[in-house]
């Protein structure tokens, strides 16, 4: 290996490792807020390259159908629990969240897809459709169970992720799709060519963490987020839902994974499961940071996109071998670094 | 119901299994001989999951790694498949035994997580070895022969099959019953009462894994001689899952749930591949896994506990007998009272900047009750863990019965004959009374595995059995020994810890706040009880903070505050010391 071409591996890599660590803070995100360690984050992220890709060939994308099926879902579920607790004041408001919101975005994503808009609008169309996915899963499939131990969410978790590649094969089809790229330019940096699209790649990836870092730090729902993930029960008692929180941590990691399903959709072919990797991957990184730290989850997902990299140029058979092998001693490592108390344990 | 029913109802499913091939049709045991592949890994999983909390996402790589090998070996290398078995099964269980010292230390979702991990990579590795077919998969494997006669037909591997099955289900059952067993059941719920029992909590996980991986071997042999090929598709992450939700929709943590569970999940997932494409044409196939999980979550958020115990629920109850006289197990001999028992020498113990314990030394003599008091934070809970090897002491030196224990794990601790209980009471709440108490003879026992599976211990259980209900008895429990821990109430909860720690004939019982939460008169049968005890010549540290309780009960205490020794002495004289005082009231006046 010569040294030019490692230094494209490490730029392929960090591209990569840029998409990789959207997805994992979004992990982070919900991980903290809600205890839910969510898979599916990867599908969400290929969903939007699928959404992208069908918008741009004029179809009217199979998300719309998707995130209708889930609002009517949701709207029962949320009806029938008000309906056991006799609340049913709240049903104007419920029905406003569950039904009308995500309604009124899908019917708007149609109404401006005849218009034929141009990149930038088909792009907010993308993230506008696949964003409502994630909090409405919330409702139907992780509320029920919110009190229940990590594992038996993560098991959960790890069904809905099956779930969702049946679903992304019905309203996506088998193909595999590749989006243009957002941008032709590219710059050439120490003797290396570098794409616009890596560039673009990383800048995003930087901006993203960069605001979710000022929500967090400025904004009085970012603070509240935060109270909840530090302590559930506290936060409640000082008027914060954690129910609430978890919506919100559910559109922002959302949010997130949609930006990088975009922003990867120009430089891997996207399949109906291909989020199974992504997610993966990026989960390894949030490993990296304990599941906790963002920006430990941030370096970590770089990390695993520069090791897939160069693992792929060794043997490109066995890279995914090579880097769910090495997830193992970092996973002895986290669980040395971290305290567990045992009263958590379900007997 | 007694056992005698019990043993009649076996019987008759094992009646009904043997005719069944004369009976259903060639596609009917065809379903039925996946049922009983599908079972061994599901048995496997209900063992480590539903009864040692391990949820394990990865054993489809266990049955991989056992089918390509017999694969390997048979189609590949034209050897005989009983030596596929042989190689099969040596590989998963070192693979996993491998695995498992490497991963069994995780704590909760990390040790999952990493099943997960090694679960995808020896997935993905299937395809992408060169020998093995890579994607293609590996053809033409020869059936199994027994003798000269070949079981091509799936009306004759059945018998191998569910013989197997019923085999793996009596042995299971056997060890579930045994000293093995009980040590897995209570690995569930956390180490420290495990560990405090002299138990290596870490050899029982590793056993249990490998156990496990075991029965996905033996799965994985089955299914690559049946089937005659096989291809990285069973073996994936998402085989993984469903297995998972096979032990779990049986009931995790019942044996026989595993075979159930099995059975559901198979015949469902039959069922659904018939109906569904009525319901949707051309789509069935992605339909089947949205079916299916979907299926799953709901499982998971109404009903988590399985079906086995479900109709458990309504079966009557199993009458057991009151365990009979057996002769006992052998005791320790016992210090003469008054000699040096545990000598603890200028204990330290730092967090971070905090010194929780600074300097502290004291001595127990054999045959006394000793209380380290002190108000909140004093550093008493500090100074027992030290004790009993939660923690380590940072500076300083405990002797125990003149041997230094100041380095050693919990369980060398517990095993050199110090007992303890907890603040927090530990038991397993879902094992009965008695079985509870038999958990303390762990250390006094020694039946290993295939002792317990083929049933070998049953003088050392009777003997153990019989010490057990005797502690009850000695305790005041011993009138419902079958009843579950867990229906105690909280008092009678402390007294029987009491009972479990007594079961390990030890030199030393250590108590850690016995009589919090206790109501008035459940501590006057606390303090009763501790007085018989010392009739009987043990000797007792307590670590209390009930003044009223400590006082009249015991013949010496040490006090603590702020992480040092205060002053030593009778109750009396404690009771009119000065710093005592002003420790506890904050100054006289």
């Amino acid at each position: 290996m010569t040294s030019d071409i490692a230094a494209i591996l490490a730029i392929d890599g960090i591209a990569t490792g840029a998409v990789y660590a959207l997805v994992a803070i979004g992990t982070v995100l919900i991980f903290t807020v809600t205890r839910v360690i969510f898979i599916p984050f990867g599908d969400i992220a290929a969903f939007t390259a699928l959404t992208l890709a069908a918008l741009d060939a004029k179809r009217f994308p199979g998300t719309g159908a998707l995130v209708v099926i889930l609002a009517c879902l949701a709207t029962l579920i949320e009806i029938s629990s008000l309906l056991r607790n006799g609340e049913l004041r709240l049903l104007p408001r419920a029905l406003l969240f569950y039904l009308v919101i995500p309604l009124a975005v899908v019917g708007a994503a149609w109404l401006a897809m005849r218009a034929d808009p141009p990149l930038a609008i088909r792009l907010v169309l993308a993230l506008m459709l696949i964003t409502p996915i994630a909090p409405l899963l919330d409702r139907i499939v992780f509320r029920p169970i919110a009190d229940g131990t990590v594992l038996l969410l993560l098991t959960v978790s790890v069904a809905l992720h099956f779930a969702l590649v049946g679903l992304g094969l019905l309203f996506f089809g088998p193909e595999g799709v590749r989006t243009e790229p957002l941008t032709s330019l590219s710059t050439e940096f120490a003797g290396v060519l570098i794409s616009g699209q890596t560039m673009l790649i990383v800048i995003a990836a930087l901006v993203f963490s960069g605001l979710l870092y000022l929500f967090f730090d400025f904004t009085l729902v970012g603070k509240s987020l935060r109270a909840t993930a530090v302590n559930r029960t506290g936060s409640r008692l000082m008027g914060i839902r954690p129910a609430r929180a978890g919506t919100i941590a559910y559109l922002l990691g959302s949010l997130m994974a949609g930006v990088s399903g975009i922003l990867i959709a120009p430089v891997n072919t996207v399949f109906y499961d291909s989020g199974f990797l992504i997610g993966l991957k990026a989960f390894v990184g949030a490993i990296v940071g304990g599941m906790t730290s963002y920006p430990g989850a941030a370096i970590g997902a770089v990390g695993v996109g520069i090791l897939e990299s160069f693992a792929s140029f060794e043997s490109s058979a066995l890279k995914d071998v090579i880097v769910f092998s090495l997830l193992i001693p970092v996973l002895i490592w986290r669980s040395l670094a971290s305290l567990h108390s045992e009263e958590e344990i379900e007997e | 119901m007694t056992r005698l029913h019990v043993q009649l109802a076996a019987l008759a499913a094992v009646v009904c299994l043997a005719l069944a091939p004369f009976v259903l049709s060639p596609f009917s045991i065809t379903l039925m001989n996946y049922i009983g592949i599908y079972s061994l890994v599901a048995i496997g999983l209900a063992l480590l999951t539903g009864v040692g909390g391990i949820v394990s996402f990865g054993q489809a790589a266990f049955v991989g790694v056992a089918a390509y090998a017999t694969a390997w070996v048979s189609a590949l290398n034209g050897y005989s498949p009983w030596l596929g078995l042989v190689f099969g099964v040596a590989l998963t269980c070192s693979v996993a035994a491998i695995l498992g010292i490497v991963t069994l230390r995780l704590q909760g979702h990390f040790l999952s997580l990493s099943t997960v991990a090694w679960g995808l990579a020896i997935g993905f590795l299937f395809g992408n070895v060169e020998g093995l077919g890579r994607f293609n998969g590996i053809s033409s494997i020869p059936p199994i022969s027994i003798g000269s006669f070949a079981l091509v037909s799936s009306a004759q591997i059945y018998f191998l099959i569910w013989g197997i099955v019923a085999v793996i289900l009596f042995l299971g059952y056997n060890l579930m019953d045994s000293r093995l067993g009980r040590a897995m059941r209570a690995l569930r719920g956390g180490n420290t009462l495990v560990e405090s029992l002299g138990i290596n909590a870490f050899r029982i996980k590793l056993v249990t894994f490998v156990i496990a991986a075991f029965l996905a071997s033996l799965s994985g042999w089955l299914y690559a001689h049946m089937s005659r090929f096989i291809s990285p598709g069973p073996f994936d992450a998402g085989m993984g899952i469903e297995y998972l939700m096979m032990s779990m929709v049986g009931g995790a943590g019942s044996l026989l749930g595993g075979v159930v569970g099995a059975a559901i999940v198979t015949l469902l997932k039959n069922s659904v591949q018939d109906y569904l494409p009525l319901i949707a044409k051309g789509a069935s196939g992605q339909l089947e896994i949205v079916a299916f999980s979907a299926l799953f979550i709901l499982f998971l958020q109404w009903a988590r506990q399985g079906i086995v115990p479900f109709v458990a629920r309504y079966l009557p109850k199993i009458q057991r007998e009151r365990p009979r006289t057996a002769p006992p197990l052998p005791r320790r001999v016992q210090p003469t009272p008054g000699e040096l028992l545990l000598k603890v020498d200028g204990a330290e113990r730092r967090f971070g900047g905090l010194v929780a314990v600074n300097k502290v030394s004291f001595e127990v003599r054999s045959g006394e009750i000793l209380a380290v008091i002190g108000p909140n934070g004093a550093g008493k809970s500090t100074m027992f863990n030290c004790l009993t090897g939660a923690l380590r002491v940072n500076k300083g030196e405990i002797v125990f019965a003149g041997r230094p224990i100041t380095r050693d794990a919990q369980s060398r601790i517990a095993k050199a004959g110090i007992a303890r209980t907890f603040q927090h009471v530990k038991l397993r709440p879902r094992m009965s009374l008695l079985e509870n108490v038999m958990l303390g003879t762990y250390a006094r026992t020694g039946a290993g595995l295939l002792a317990g599976a083929f049933r070998l211990n049953q003088r050392e259980e009777a003997s153990a059995r019989h010490e057990a209900l005797m502690q009850l008895e000695r305790v005041g429990l011993g009138d419902k020994p079958f009843e579950l821990a867990g229906n105690l109430p909280l008092g009678n909860q402390r007294i029987l810890e009491i009972a479990r720690a007594l079961a390990a004939d030890p030199t030393l019982l250590v108590l850690d706040e016995p009589a919090a939460g206790l109501r008035r008169q459940e501590k006057l049968r606390l303090a009763e009880l501790l007085r018989s005890l010392r009739a009987d010549h043990l000797t007792i540290l307590i670590v209390e903070h009930d003044m009223e309780f400590v006082m009249s009960l015991v013949d010496r205490i040490v006090v603590l505050d702020f992480g040092s020794k205060l002053c030593e002495g009778a109750p009396a004289a404690i009771r009119s010391d000065e710093r005592v005082q002003e420790a506890y009231l904050g100054g006289v006046a």
